[in-house]
Parts: structure tokens; C-alpha cells; sequence
């Protein structure tokens, strides 16, 4: 295999893992924000649930729990699942597990607004959805940027794990070419590194670009 | 007889074991400047914060324009269904501004009666203009808090809560977060909307502004009114020992 084919199906694979990325944060960003309203509910039962939901997603590997969402609704329940399955619970299950994490970022973006901003809103008249979107979450989201920027640079390199389960994204591929007679071997990991690390490049710089145009006031 | 802005009848208010306010009576009229003083933790935020529902009372009456917002019924308080109503008849300024700080000093201003009163923009911005001006600020529209000295935020504040058209104005010591050198701006503006009648309740440790501003002068001690009366006699010559006593303390401090 010459070094010019291992570099595009390297580049091919790299798809997935972009699809798994980006999928994984469309997923995980808003549904975080729900997690988030869960915990802060009025019901109980449904507080104990995401506290439970939470503790889990932190306290067990998301590789682990990979494994479960592929093969649970099978072996478990019996049910027969559709065909593009393993890419689906791959991507459940990142963003099952990154929702976890978001909301604790976000709940404690939304903790460090000093309760002066609430009691302003209020005398103001504000109603609470109002005070919520119009005077919390901005400052919320300048305040979660750079513990955001942490987890999708985590995330970058968690998309390797969906190789548990037998998706072929970049890294699953890199160890198959790898092993493979006549190929460049060791050279193909550095190769698959360096496509993360510049991947991480960009996305740091795209998140320090975000943070940057949050500069326009202080809290 | 000039009109009744704002009744607080009987208010009681506990956190948890401690009685903070017990049973406290303040009736304002329009066009009045009521001065509350009083020591530390004698409960005069909470009276303030009471009276615009930042803090639930556990008994007693608040009314406003003669209008039930809480009364009291089998020993228990109870608050209109529509708070909305009341809200709209009072501003509070705080000690620490609360502005908006991703809103800047216009935005500040408009976004209240533009998306909660749901008054044209155009009549706000006016009206907003034309308060940035009073203030001696027309040209911090477009700053936003973080550019401006503390002095300026609160005369943002100011701005912030008059242009609700409130009928009557809350301050909880205004001037005490700011350095002593911007408290005098300040205090300038709080004097000239005294002169312009406008009806105010402003809890302050400055004695000579209070003085000089306020119809009525009250002194608070222990959850209680102890004393209260023409700022002449409250601070000049109180007849209460308690009274005598924070003013000689406050005096040495
Ligand atoms: N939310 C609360 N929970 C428990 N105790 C409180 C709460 N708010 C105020 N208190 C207590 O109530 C008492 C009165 O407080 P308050 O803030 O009304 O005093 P104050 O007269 O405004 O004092 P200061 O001059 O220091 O501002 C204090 O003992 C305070 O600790
Ligand atoms: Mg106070």
C-alpha cells in the first residue's frame, strides 16, 4: 500500500469521525440544556432520574456504555434493530453521554450569575422564560466557552472509541491498515495523530474566535 | 390630600427563628421622600425587599395606590394572582446596580418597557435619550456597564428604573458600593428627582443627604420603626435613646 492510498482512506474515514463529532454536539448542546431543566424540576421523580442519568454517564466508560446501547435493545430487550444501527448507537450514545457533562458545565455557568441579575429581571417585570433567555443564558454561555472548549477537544479524541464497537472511523481504519501485509505500519498512527491533532488546532482556534467575540463586555 | 402611593401595614417577616421585621407600618404619599435609617441588620433591605416581593411577608398588608397586592387572611399572607400590575407601580435601585452586562447602557434602559410593557421602541428611546441626559450620560448609550465607573452605573440604574415610569422609586443605599469620591454624583441625581416630587423610599447611612432630601426621616432599630418624623427632629433632636445612641456611634464611626 503506498503512502498516497493510506492517506486517503485515512481522509475517508475521517468522514465518520467529523459525522460523529458534529453529530454528537448538535445532539448533546441543546439536550444538555435539558438535562439541565430536569434537574432543576419541579417534580421530583424526575430530579432523582437526572441525578441517577448523570452519576452514570460520569462514573461508568462511555466506551462501556457504547457497548450497552449497541448491543442492549438486541440482546437484552430482543428487539431487532435497523441496519445502520452501529453508526446510530455510537452516536446515541455520545450524545447521551456529552449531555451528561454539558449540563453540569451549564449549571454551573448558570450558578455563578449573581442573583442580583434574577432580582433586577424580576422588579423589572421579566417573566421567568424571559429572565431565562433573555438575561441568563447569554451570560451563561460567555461564562461555559472555555470548560466547553475542554470537552469538544475531549471529544475529538473520543470518537476513536466508537472502534469498540466495530465503526470504521479514522482510527478503527489506522489500526486495519496497520496490520496489514506491505503497509506503511507505524507510519499510519502518526499519520491518523497528526489528522487529529490539526483537527484539534482548528477547533481550539474556532473556540478561542467564539470567546473572543464574547469580549465585548465583562461580568 | 395627596394621593396614597404606597401602605405597608403590619408586616412581619421571619427568617426561619429570627424576626426581622415585626410588625411594621409605613404609609407614603405621593410626592414624598422617606429616608430609612437604621444599624446593620435591623432589617431595612428586607422591609425594601418586602415591599417589591423580592422577599414574601408572613403577615401584614402591602398596598399600592390603594390596591391589595398581599393581605393577610387566617393568619396567613396571600399575594394578588397578578403581581404584574404592582410591579409596574415601583423601580428599585439597588446597592450594587444589578445592570445588565451584555446589554449595553441602551439596551439597559429599553428592554423592560419594549419586551415586558410591550411600549413602542421609538417613545422608549426618546424617553431613554432624555433620561441619559438628566443623568449627565448621553454619551454612554452605547457603552456597555463594564466601561463605566461605578458612579455611572448606578445613575444607569437610576435611569434604568425611571424609565418604567414607576410611581414610586426604592433605593437600597445607593451610594454604599461606590468609592467616596462618586457619591456625590450620585446623590445629585436623587436630589433632583426630590425637587421634582418624585415619590421615594431610600435606605442610605448618609445622614446629611438624608437630611436634606427626605419629608420624613425613620429610624429603624431591631425589626421595629423606633422613631420617625421631620429630618429635624429625627436627626437633630431624636426623642428616643435609641435613636440618640446609633446617631452619637454613627458619629464616631
Ligand atoms: N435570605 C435571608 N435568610 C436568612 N437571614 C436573612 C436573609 N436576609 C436577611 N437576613 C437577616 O435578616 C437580618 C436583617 O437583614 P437586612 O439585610 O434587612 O438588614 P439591613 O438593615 O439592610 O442591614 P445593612 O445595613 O447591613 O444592609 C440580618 O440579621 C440578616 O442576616
Ligand atoms: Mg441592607
Amino acid at each position: 500500500m503506498t503512502f498516497q492510498t493510506m492517506i486517503i482512506q485515512l481522509a475517508t474515514c475521517f468522514l465518520t469521525t467529523l459525522s460523529i463529532f458534529s453529530l454528537t454536539l448538535l445532539g448533546a448542546v441543546p439536550l444538555g440544556l435539558a438535562v439541565y431543566f430536569g434537574q432543576k424540576s419541579r417534580i421530583p421523580p424526575i430530579r432523582w432520574l437526572i441525578k441517577i442519568y448523570i452519576s452514570i454517564m460520569r462514573g461508568t466508560p462511555l466506551m462501556l456504555q457504547m457497548m450497552v446501547v449497541f448491543y442492549g435493545p438486541n440482546l437484552l430487550l430482543g428487539i431487532s434493530v435497523p441496519k445502520n444501527w452501529r453508526f446510530l448507537a455510537v452516536i446515541i450514545a455520545f450524545i447521551i453521554n456529552y449531555a451528561a457533562y454539558f449540563a453540569e458545565i451549564y449549571r454551573s455557568g448558570i450558578e455563578s450569575i449573581p442573583v442580583g441579575q434574577y432580582e433586577a429581571a424580576e422588579v423589572l417585570g421579566y417573566s421567568k422564560g424571559k429572565t431565562f433567555f433573555k438575561i441568563i443564558l447569554p451570560q451563561m454561555v460567555k461564562r461555559v466557552i472555555p470548560p466547553m472548549t475542554n470537552e469538544v477537544i475531549t471529544l475529538v479524541k473520543d470518537t476513536s472509541l466508537a472502534s469498540v464497537i466495530g465503526t470504521v472511523e479514522m482510527f478503527t481504519k489506522a489500526k486495519q491498515i496497520a496490520v496489514a501485509p506491505r503497509s506503511p505500519g507505524m507510519v499510519t498512527f502518526a499519520m491518523a495523530g497528526l489528522f487529529y491533532y490539526v483537527f484539534n488546532y482548528l477547533v481550539a482556534f474556532l473556540m478561542n474566535r467564539l470567546e473572543k467575540a464574547f469580549d465585548y463586555y465583562k461580568i | 390630600m395627596a394621593e396614597n402611593i404606597l401602605s405597608l401595614n403590619n408586616i412581619r417577616k421571619s427568617f426561619g427563628t429570627l424576626d426581622v421585621l415585626k410588625d411594621i407600618s409605613i404609609s407614603v404619599d405621593q410626592g414624598e421622600v422617606v429616608s430609612i435609617i437604621g444599624s446593620s441588620g435591623s432589617g431595612k433591605s428586607t422591609l425594601l425587599r418586602c415591599a417589591t416581593f423580592l422577599e414574601t411577608i408572613d403577615s401584614g398588608e402591602i398596598l399600592y395606590l390603594g390596591q391589595k397586592a398581599a393581605e393577610t387572611k387566617n393568619g396567613k399572607a396571600e399575594y394578588a394572582r397578578d403581581l404584574k400590575q404592582f410591579r409596574s407601580c415601583f423601580g428599585l435601585v439597588f446597592q450594587n446596580f444589578n445592570l445588565f452586562p451584555h446589554y449595553s447602557v441602551m439596551k439597559n434602559l429599553m428592554d423592560a418597557p419594549v419586551s415586558v410593557m410591550k411600549r413602542s421602541p421609538a417613545e422608549v428611546r426618546e424617553e431613554a435619550v432624555r433620561l441619559l441626559k438628566k443623568m449627565g450620560l448621553e454619551s454612554k448609550a452605547n457603552a456597555y456597564p463594564c466601561q463605566l465607573s461605578g458612579g455611572q452605573q448606578q445613575r444607569v440604574a437610576i435611569a434604568r428604573a425611571l424609565v418604567m415610569n414607576p410611581k414610586i422609586l426604592f433605593f437600597d443605599e445607593p451610594t454604599s458600593a461606590l468609592d467616596p469620591e462618586l457619591t456625590g454624583e450620585v446623590l445629585k441625581v436623587i436630589k433632583e428627582l426630590a425637587e421634582e416630587k418624585m415619590t421615594m423610599v431610600i435606605v442610605t447611612h448618609e445622614m446629611a443627604f438624608a437630611r436634606a432630601v427626605s419629608d420624613r426621616v425613620i429610624f429603624m432599630d431591631g425589626g421595629v420603626i423606633v422613631e420617625q418624623g421631620h429630618p429635624e427632629m429625627v436627626l437633630g433632636n431624636p426623642s428616643e435613646e435609641r435613636t440618640r445612641q446609633f446617631l452619637r456611634n454613627y458619629q464616631r464611626g
